[in-house]
């Protein structure tokens, strides 16, 4: 077993090398001088020529790649040209922001998804299906920008409960961090809520259709038992496969919301740094990105190999 | 008389609970349209960081609301006879942040550091600065290469800004991060993108004119969001609101409105021979430049899209300005003679024009409005959406036929020229040149009296009006909205958050 999980990372490191050279090469087809977004409106001639030498601009691709690459092994991400702060110092104090936006739109998905897909299931073809089928249909259409400004002017400007914007950390004020998160993170998790109010309902028809229930309830299991303990832990599988790869999409998927709310995550940082051409950003914050996502399926991999022993052959 | 004792000393509680309350600290919290980029008066560009700076680095001068230049840390200049030397005398008793003096050698510093360090983007502001010379620790004489009349008006803005010699010699690039000036408040904290928070400096020369203790700035993007916050309460005052929110935020008995028209303009810049692009009837024939500026009724860009709020113009400056040209007033709409003009040139119509638009919402409204006025006229305006930093990039190329451009304005009339229609200048989009127009807006830099000035650019705007690359449309309203709670705001012409008499009342 040990020999497949070293095999599993020594796979990762091909995987790491072209996503870091699919970044880079990525980013120079965007159109824009960096150089000249950074003169600002005087262009100076000589401080482009200036910003070209000192960000490696004016060198060839592959240069400028080895320099990039060279510095992550180093642990330097490089330099932003617009703050002029080292791109690591940026990534950590941004990542935890996301992470916790994240992980909290994963909870609200959770407790709000897999119940109400259970309630759907068992309660099929009732009023609390039809209402779990439309919720769900609701999640899923409705876009992340209308639900945020709508949400800001019921609970902010309407009724004062909760902050518009900005963030706190949970360090410093538990309580204040959670009341400026909610409301992203809900407009985070909405749809993805949606979507596993769906696959849950799919999911446990299925297990309540299946031999082991019947011969369950031929036992005479209370109900709740059989749907809880039988159904729900054979369903829960695909479900919970779905949350793994699904959170490295709300990691991406934060950068509209953060901009909604103004929240300093990973997703403001990069708009601005693309709209700046700030590469070294850019770059830093999409390669952290991409290692995260592909660390996060390794772990799931991991996950597999340990519960379902046919694997580990 | 134990009765007295305890009203006394419910009294001396109360009174004392006054106090308490009235020591509490004041924050002014302001929402700024944009995260500011590096706050080192040397390296900064952006507009927003300006906002910022006005309350850390204080300058050699300011502006006031009618545009006259004022002391600040300076206290009074002289420009010497022959125009080639002006004498700073400087305030006594500043202090930096860090406690240092500002004197004779803290300038002669910061204005060397400004002209010399890596990257500056002060240097070209300064380029007519040969040396600074200390005469005595309290004045500095500027010499210049030559005489260079908005050499001043630089000096109310980044290039004036101060910096403390000993933080900067030991912060180096990084001075950005932790900025140690003269001005009113000094940087507490910076997190990117989330929050700026300034402190009352207690040696600030005019510190009885302060009465807030801190400032946070918050960059929130969007203006709906920006104007929730306010509305909610998170925010005190936020720049750059929507025209079309100023009736909501006039109808709201919590809210004020302050308005200025701001000093730069809205106009389009024509390709008139910066690249190929420029050889057609479009880009070479004035006649057909001028149809395309008299099929543009100006009022109406006013009413549609700025409900009013906005000053239409046809010059680099507003009206109210003092070097406005009044003999040229904003022509009215003439359909006929617009399309007169094309019949003469004898263009076939409808003349079709590639038209790069920047992606804003507002801009791209005015280029709509502005796509079916002049294809009444016989124009055919092909709109192309393009991202700010492509846009630039393909302007600078030549890319395009018309560009539709922001300025956001200098304070002498010369920074809202020269670089645009000076022969490569680096802010001629248009490709525009003419040896005699590029003379006039020399001399006009070397003169310094307003009249002898506003003289020489009539005859510029006489040029400009009929060949120039620039159709002038408007220049936009500066709109802030403030809680009532704050006393003292007073609208500048810049745009920028003056922090000195600002008062903000208890809830």
């Amino acid at each position: 077993m040990l020999t497949l999980i070293g095999k599993r990372i020594l796979q990762l490191i091909p995987t790491l090398f072209f996503v870091s050279v699919i970044i880079f090469l990525l980013q120079q087809l965007l159109p824009g001088d960096p150089a000249l977004v950074m003169a600002g409106e005087e262009k100076d001639p000589l401080v482009i020529e200036q910003i070209r030498q000192r960000y490696r601009l004016d060198q060839p691709l592959p240069i400028q790649y080895l320099a990039w690459i060279g510095g992550v092994f180093s642990g330097d991400l490089g330099e932003s040209m617009r703050l002029k702060e080292p791109v690591l110092r940026l990534v950590a104090q941004k990542l935890p922001v996301t992470v916790q936006l994240a992980v909290m739109a994963m909870l609200f998905t959770l407790a709000i998804g897999i119940p109400a897909g259970i309630v759907s299931a068992v309660k099929k073809n009732t009023v609390w299906d039809y209402a779990v089928n439309v919720i769900a249909l609701w999640g899923i259409s409705t876009p992340n920008f209308w639900l945020g400004i709508m949400m800001i002017f019921l609970f902010s400007v309407q009724l004062g409960w909760l902050p518009a914007s900005g963030y706190v950390s949970p360090f410093e004020d538990f309580w204040g961090s959670m009341a400026a998160t909610v409301m992203p993170a809900f407009v985070l998790g909405n749809s993805f809520a949606g979507v596993l109010m769906r696959h849950t309902r799919a999911a446990m028809l299925q297990a309540l259709e299946s031999d082991y229930v019947r011969t369950a309830r031929a036992k005479g299991l209370a109900e709740e038992r059989v749907i809880l303990k039988h159904a729900l832990r054979n369903a829960l599988t695909p479900i919970i496969t779905l949350g793994a790869l699904e959170f490295g999409t709300l990691l991406s998927g934060a950068v509209l919301t953060e901009q909604i709310f103004s929240v300093p995550g990973f997703g403001k940082l990069i708009v601005d740094a693309v709209f700046n051409r700030d590469y070294a950003v850019v770059q830093g914050v999409v390669l952290v990105t991409a290692t995260t996502y592909i660390v996060l399926n390794l772990l799931a991999d991991i996950g597999y190999i340990f519960a379902n022993p046919r694997l580990r052959s | 008389m134990k009765k007295l004792t305890r009203w006394t000393a419910a009294a001396l509680l109360l009174a004392a609970s006054m106090t308490a309350a009235g020591a509490r600290p004041t924050t002014l919290r302001i929402g700024l349209a944009e995260d500011p980029d590096v706050l080192d008066p040397t390296l900064g560009r952006t507009y927003v960081g300006r906002i910022v700076f006005a309350s850390i680095c204080d300058k050699l001068f300011d502006i006031d609301d009618k545009l006259q230049v004022v002391p600040q840390l300076a206290l009074s200049h002289e420009t010497a006879e022959d125009g080639l030397s002006m004498l700073i005398k400087l305030r006594p008793n500043v202090k930096f942040h860090d406690g240092e003096p500002m004197d004779a050698e803290a300038v002669k510093f910061s204005i060397e550091r400004h002209m010399t360090m890596q990257g500056s983007f002060r240097r070209p502001e300064l380029a007519s600065v040969d040396k600074v010379e200390v005469v005595d620790p309290l004045t500095v004489r500027l010499v210049l290469k030559q005489p260079f009349s908005p050499l001043l008006s630089q000096l109310t803005d980044r290039a004036g800004m101060m910096v403390s010699p000993k933080a900067a010699r030991e912060a180096g690039e990084r001075f950005g991060t932790r900025p140690v000036c003269a001005g009113p408040y000094r940087l507490v904290e910076r997190v990117q993108q989330d929050r700026i928070v300034v402190e009352r400096f207690a040696d600030y020369w005019n510190k009885d004119q302060i009465t807030i203790d801190r400032i946070e700035y918050r960059p929130i993007n969007d203006s709906t969001v920006r104007l929730a916050n306010l509305r909610a309460g998170s925010l005190d005052l936020i720049e750059r609101a929507l025209a079309t929110d100023v009736a909501e935020i006039r109808a709201n008995p919590r809210l004020r409105l302050s308005t200025a028209i701001d000093l730069g303009y809205q106009g389009v810049t024509l390709n008139t021979g910066k690249s190929d692009a420029a050889k057609t009837a479009f880009g070479q024939d004035p006649r057909v430049m001028q149809a395309f500026s008299l099929a543009i009724d100006r009022v109406a860009i006013n009413q549609v899209v700025f409900n009013g709020g906005a000053a239409p113009g046809n010059q680099w400056i507003n009206p109210q300005h003092p070097y406005y040209q009044s003999r040229f007033p904003v022509a009215a709409r003439d359909i006929e003679r617009a399309k007169r003009l094309l019949r003469e040139a004898g263009v076939r119509t409808p003349v079709t024009v590639d038209f790069m638009v920047p992606n804003n919402p507002e801009v791209r409204q005015v280029a709509e409005v502005l796509q079916a006025m002049t294809a009444e006229a016989g124009f055919d305006l092909k709109i192309r959406v393009t991202e700010f930093a492509t846009s630039l990039q393909e302007a600078e190329q030549g890319r395009y036929q018309a560009y539709m451009l922001n300025w956001s304005g200098r304070t002498d009339p010369d920074g809202n020229l020269f670089i645009f229609h000076g022969c490569n200048q680096p802010q001629n989009y248009g490709g525009y040149c003419n040896r005699e127009v590029d003379a006039l807006m020399q001399e006009a830099r070397a003169k310094s009296d307003l009249a002898a000035r506003k003289a020489i650019y009539e005859r510029v705007a006489e040029r400009l009006m009929t060949e120039g690359s620039i159709v002038y449309l408007y220049h936009r309203p500066v709109i802030i909205a403030h809680t009532v709670r704050l006393e003292g705001y007073r609208p500048m012409p810049d745009g920028l958050v003056r922090v000195i008499g600002l008062k903000l009342r208890p809830n």
